[in-house]
């Protein structure tokens, strides 16, 4: 029996209450997830410019209606910019996530399923890596490969994976002492079984909440490696590269550095908002 | 937390603490530092671990790519250009010697020779170390009374206080330093002129910079701290205080406050070694002095010695900052000591 | 204000006629839903009144409406709460702070909970005296030592150093009795007091309160348990969805209650005297004739079984010593005990969940907990298990279907195809009292009854001869758990199933077991029949047990 034959009942339930409880937040968050996806695979729909014209007679332009995020110093169109830039973050963010979390479960789970010496060796080494931050692992990595943006998404996926391991091992210890774990046992199952049907299947189930989590944090973290030069290089939109490439005019022309941030900013908050969300009715269910 | 969960468990029978307390409680506070302190330096032995094999990991010969730095070429150099380099910094040595070489000079306080400026990395960076440490412990200390403020005025409160409350924390945890940085940057040193653009390591030249590294942390460790908060309200031990008379702002202060803090003293170590590295976004943004012009400098002439003894340092610094960590969590909550 | 009401206070005589609290058509409400009624009681000095009734009847939101607690979000009405004199309907929250506490003491349930663990013990007693001003710091911490050894706590002077957590359950009750006591109210609100204790706890705590009473306090007493009630109340009102269904003295109501509710839940009570006959549905109805156990060759033996934690000090703890067992077929064999008493290990090692120290258990004569796990699993589902908890035993991601499906897959006849599968759970489903409808649902949207069934069902499918029932029925109500006996004794009926019954609950295993266990600090200090040792008890233990228990009618 798989997953698939979960009740169509409870499904219909769990349905309905995601409608009930459409908070605004919530659908603010969509609205915003929504425009990201638009951009992403088509992002002609949101502007008709190119994000390369050149355009010499309106260079550094602060934001009108015209040129709502202002234009830079090539007199390109900042908006533009950042839609067509939008599929490289997103890629770059969703990337070193899944680097992250693939780590993370391979990790998480080895350590929480291991008993004794080898139990006690990894999780001392998840201890380590998480005494690193993730913007030092990051450019400890960059440092020693020289930067680009397969780079930037091992460095950030790399530098992030401890923490989220941590959260495994933690998530897959606490199922293993549920008083269903005990009851598959004592009806006869054999360990890979209750390993597959239940340990597995529940210990990662907060995760997806948690990675959703994760895509805003590593666009974050990407898009700080840019701004200190370290990222995605210009003339990429890029959503760092544009960071990267404002950062010297910043008292000067400070649109250039605040427009893309805030791009940063809605999306990151999008996607921890539905994390959340997320995360309090899986919560919700399992308890 | 697994004390408790073992103290509730009848099953699981805890022998009466009552019996021989002064003694035995000091044999084991004695031994519960000795356990912690070899786990911090187990911590730090296993970080100069990772840096050693991350500077074996740079692609190409290492006195090639030194040379290439000095030089500012690109090229193949001779056996007999290279073999100063190799013995300068060592290469020419056993991988093991040098290993050991590396680990213990954790002890002695020697982090290796920078690549691109000949000096001992230790010299390279206590140069600029204390600009940045100020920085980062101004920024917690910031982080927690921005924290503590917004959660005592707004957990649990009318509904949409609450809601100010949560939103404040969700939106500055989500804020990115560099951001955060750029937007008081541009408000509060170029339009309204209260603080200087260059700030420099003075107080006025200080305060923006905290500002850009504790706003996101407030931001989290309120999250976590509402979470908590929110439970212990629901507690029948809140509950009891209410019933002998006390008052909502004595229940929240006297009991309530005590336990939520707890996730959030928990996170602060591991805060504080974040911030030290959120630091060289800070200061790069107000062009302040500290480890982080060093860091994007070395990382950029990909001077590894120095990056690794960069993390060295922060590991060095949440280490201690654990230990810290550690001993206020037993003061707060005597429950670890029963452990 | 807060003046007023000390003042008043001291012209209060203990006259018992004239009422000390006095409530008159209470109603409370939380968005729309009532849950109380429309409900008039009185509380008069020197006397108990208990408000009985099972989990949603409305008893604890009442209590807590009396000290202004009744929660966010509710809404309160009454023609009249008055407390010696001064209207309640009406006051600030200032004024109710000044009543808390002072004129009226509240003992919660769960004394782990209700103390704050990170303080010191002495700090909690204190806390009304410092919260109404009462004395200075130093003669506070005398007064709290003082209330902790007229509450029979030894060494008041070290426990009040010590936190909640390294009391034992009976001084915890008793540190938060000594505080809802400090300042000598006049009126003590217990909710549900001794609920989580044990029987020899649970009395001495009784006998606190029955002393605070013969000083002319005034208690109300909210339980569950009429068997509590029966010990210390003067008169008890019964509660049913938010209403008083029978109020009298309390000997009226337990011995000729008139009220059909009333009656219904003193059947529920298991009891040496309900043996043989039916809890639910009306009373002492008696049961089909049992049928007969099979002394032949025990189906579940343990010999010698012994189990030994090493601690974090390093010193041994024995936790299971030397227990030996006989569990013949169709018998029930109940095991009770106090907690830590080692009776809860005993069942996982009868599981083979834990390996025992020493000792073995045999099933069916053959070895059991020797075997390697790999060689166990075929005969696992020989012994199936009932716990406590069902929810937490059901994989949260499961429906019922899926739960019993994946039960009868394990059994010696699994279904060979989906259409059958579904049938013999729904089968199986009906066999506990369920049905189809249940399918599909989450066991997280039943009632705590109904997912003891469940559990009950899954326990079935594999067709096993013994089932190790862990307190199946202890989270329950009485009216729930009459139900879950019953069917637990007509299964046993139909199928020949044995038991291995573990309670702390002496009633239930008295009413349940055909033979009895008696354990004590990980030994079995007595064993016998069921009658021999309720009736005639030898281990000064078990006879200490049955003296604390709490009857309807006195033995």
């Amino acid at each position: 029996m798989s997953a698939a034959s979960v009740s169509p009942a409870a499904t219909r339930a769990r349905l309905a209450a995601i409608r009930v409880q459409l908070r605004p937040a919530t659908a603010a968050s969509l609205l915003v997830v929504a425009f990201l996806a638009v951009a992403v695979i088509a992002p002609s729909v949101l502007t008709s410019g190119s994000p390369t014209t050149i355009d010499l007679q309106h260079t550094l332009l602060s934001p009108s209606f015209s040129h709502v995020f202002g234009t830079d110093d090539a007199g390109r169109d900042l908006y533009t910019r950042a839609v067509y830039g939008a599929r490289e973050s997103l890629g770059i963010g969703l990337g070193a996530t899944g680097l992250a979390m693939a780590i993370a479960i391979l990790l998480g789970f080895a350590a929480g399923l291991a008993r004794g010496i080898v139990d006690a060796v990894l999780t001392r080494i998840l201890e380590v890596a998480f005494a690193f931050p993730v913007l030092l692992l990051a450019l400890l990595l960059i440092a020693i490969r020289g930067p680009s943006v397969a780079t930037e998404i091992v460095a950030v996926g790399i530098g992030s994976a401890p923490g989220y391991a941590r959260m495994v091992r933690g998530q897959v210890l606490h199922v293993r002492q549920a008083g269903y774990i005990e009851s598959a046992v004592a009806l006869g199952h054999g360990r890979w079984v209750v390993i597959r049907q239940h340990l597995f299947p529940n210990a990662i189930r907060p995760l997806v909440a948690v990675m959703t989590l994760g895509v805003g944090q590593s666009i974050v973290w990407a898009s700080g490696l840019a701004f200190l030069g370290l990222g995605v290089a210009p003339p990429s939109p890029e959503w760092g590269a544009l960071l990267d490439a404002g950062r010297d005019s910043i008292t000067t022309s400070p649109w250039l550095e605040i427009m893309p941030g805030l791009v940063i900013v809605l999306v990151a908050l999008a996607v921890t908002s539905l994390g959340r969300t997320l995360q309090h009715r899986l919560e919700g269910a399992a308890r | 937390m697994t004390t408790a969960a073992e103290a509730a468990d009848p099953a699981v029978p805890i022998p009466a603490l009552s019996r021989a307390p002064s003694a035995r409680s000091g044999v084991r506070a004695v031994r519960w530092g000795l356990v912690k302190l070899a786990l911090a330096i187990l911590v730090l032995v296993a970080a100069a671990s990772v840096t050693f094999f991350a500077q074996l990991l740079v692609p190409g010969d290492r006195a090639t790519t030194i040379l290439n730095q000095q030089t500012g070429r690109a090229q193949l150099w001779s056996a007999a250009d290279l073999a100063p380099v190799n013995h300068q910094f060592g290469f020419d040595r056993p991988l093991a010697v040098q290993y050991v070489d590396y680990v213990s000079g954790l002890f002695r306080g020697d982090l290796g020779t920078s690549y691109t400026q000949h000096k001992p990395v230790t010299e390279v960076i206590g140069a600029q170390i204390v600009p940045s440490l100020v920085l980062t412990v101004a920024a917690l200390v910031t982080a927690w009374v921005l924290s503590l403020v917004v959660i005592l005025v707004t957990v649990k409160r009318r509904r949409f206080v609450t809601a100010i409350g949560s939103t404040w924390e969700a939106l500055t945890a989500s804020l990115p330093p560099y951001w955060i940085g750029v937007v008081l940057l541009v408000v509060f040193a170029v339009e309204l002129r209260v603080f200087p653009v260059i700030g420099g390591t003075g107080v006025a030249g200080t305060v923006l910079p905290v500002l850009t590294l504790a706003l996101p942390l407030a931001g989290f460790l309120g999250q976590v701290t509402r979470d908590e908060f929110e439970k212990v309200l629901d507690q029948p031990f809140i509950t009891t205080a209410r019933t002998r008379g006390m008052s909502d702002t004595g229940v929240r202060l006297k009991h309530a406050l005590r336990h939520s803090v707890l996730p959030a003293v928990t996170l602060s170590g591991w805060a504080l070694g974040s911030l030290l590295s959120g630091a060289v976004i800070a200061e790069n943004v107000f062009g302040r002095p500290g480890i982080g012009q060093v860091l994007v400098v070395a990382v950029n002439t990909r001077d590894v010695p120095t990056v690794s003894g960069i993390v060295l340092v922060v590991a060095g610094v949440y280490v201690i900052a654990n230990l810290l960590v550690d001993l206020a969590y037993v003061l707060i909550d005597s429950r670890l000591r029963a452990s | 204000m807060t003046e007023v009401t000390a003042s008043e206070r001291v012209s209060l005589g203990t006259d018992p006629d004239v009422p000390l609290l006095a409530v008159e058509n209470l109603r409370v409400s939380f968005g729309g839903h009532e849950v109380v009624r429309g409900i008039s009681f009185t509380a008069h000095p020197g006397r108990c009144l208990a408000i009985v009734g099972e989990s949603g009847s409305g008893k604890s939101v009442t209590a807590r409406t009396l000290v202004g607690l009744t929660g966010s979000g509710a809404h309160v009405r009454a023609d009249r709460i008055e407390l010696d004199g001064i209207d309640l309907t009406t006051q600030s929250e200032r004024t109710w702070r000044a009543i808390r506490g002072r004129d009226i003491g509240f003992v919660l349930q769960d004394a782990l909970g209700s103390l704050d663990q990170l303080r010191r013990v002495g700090d909690e007693v204190a806390e009304p005296l410092r919260v109404h001003g009462w004395g200075t710091r130093a003669s506070r911490s005398r007064k709290a030592i003082e209330l902790l050894g007229s509450m029979g706590v030894p060494e008041p002077a070290v426990k009040a150093r010590q936190r909640p957590y390294e009391l034992s359950g009976g001084l915890r009750q008793r540190a938060l009795i000594a505080s809802a006591i400090a300042l000598d109210p006049k009126l003590i609100v217990a909710d549900e007091p001794t609920t989580a204790l044990d029987v020899t706890v649970q009395a001495q705590v009784l006998d606190l309160l029955a002393e605070a009473k013969a000083h002319g306090t005034s208690i109300i007493l909210i339980s569950h348990d009429l068997s509590v009630v029966a010990r210390l109340a003067d008169e008890v009102a019964v509660m049913r969805d938010g209403e008083v269904v029978e109020h009298g003295p309390v000997h009226q109501v337990l011995r000729r209650p008139r009220h059909a509710y009333t009656q219904a839940l003193l059947d529920a009570i298991p009891s040496e005297h309900t043996r043989g006959t039916r809890l639910s549905r009306g009373g002492n109805v008696p049961q089909r004739s049992r049928r007969p156990v099979d002394r032949g060759r025990p189906v579940l033996e343990a010999r010698h079984l012994t189990k030994v934690y090493r601690g974090p000090d390093r010193v041994d703890r024995t936790v299971v010593d030397d227990v030996s067992f006989e569990l013949f077929g169709g018998e029930t064999l109940g095991i009770v005990g106090e907690s830590g008493s080692g009776k809860t290990t005993t069942a996982r090692i009868a599981l083979s969940l834990l390996a025992p120290t020493s000792g073995e258990v045999l099933l069916h004569g053959e070895s059991w907990s020797t075997l390697p796990p790999r060689r166990r699993r075929p005969l696992r589902k020989r012994i199936g298990v009932v716990y406590q908890d069902p929810l937490n035993s059901f994989d949260p991601r499961w429906s019922v279907g899926r739960i019993t499906i994946d039960a009868l897959t394990m059994g010696n006849r699994p279904p060979s195809s989906r259409a059958e599968a579904r049938e013999r759970a729904v089968r199986l489903l009906e066999q506990v009292g369920l049905g189809d409808q249940h399918f599909d649902a989450a066991p997280l949207r039943l009632s705590g009854g109904q997912r003891q069934r469940v559990a009950i069902a899954r326990a079935l499918a594999p067709e096993p001869e013994v089932i190790v029932c862990d307190e199946p029925v202890s989270a329950l109500d009485v009216s729930i758990q009459a139900q879950v006996l019953d069917l637990l004794t007509d299964l046993q009926d139909e199928l020949g199933v044995s038991y291995l019954f573990i309670s702390h609950d002496l009633g239930v295993i008295h009413h349940m077991s055909d033979r009895i266990l008696v354990m004590k600090d990980g030994q079995v200090v007595e064993s016998g029949t069921a009658d021999d040792v309720f009736r005639r008890p030898q281990h000064p233990y078990t006879q200490r047990l049955l003296t604390a228990l709490p009857r309807l009618v006195p033995a």
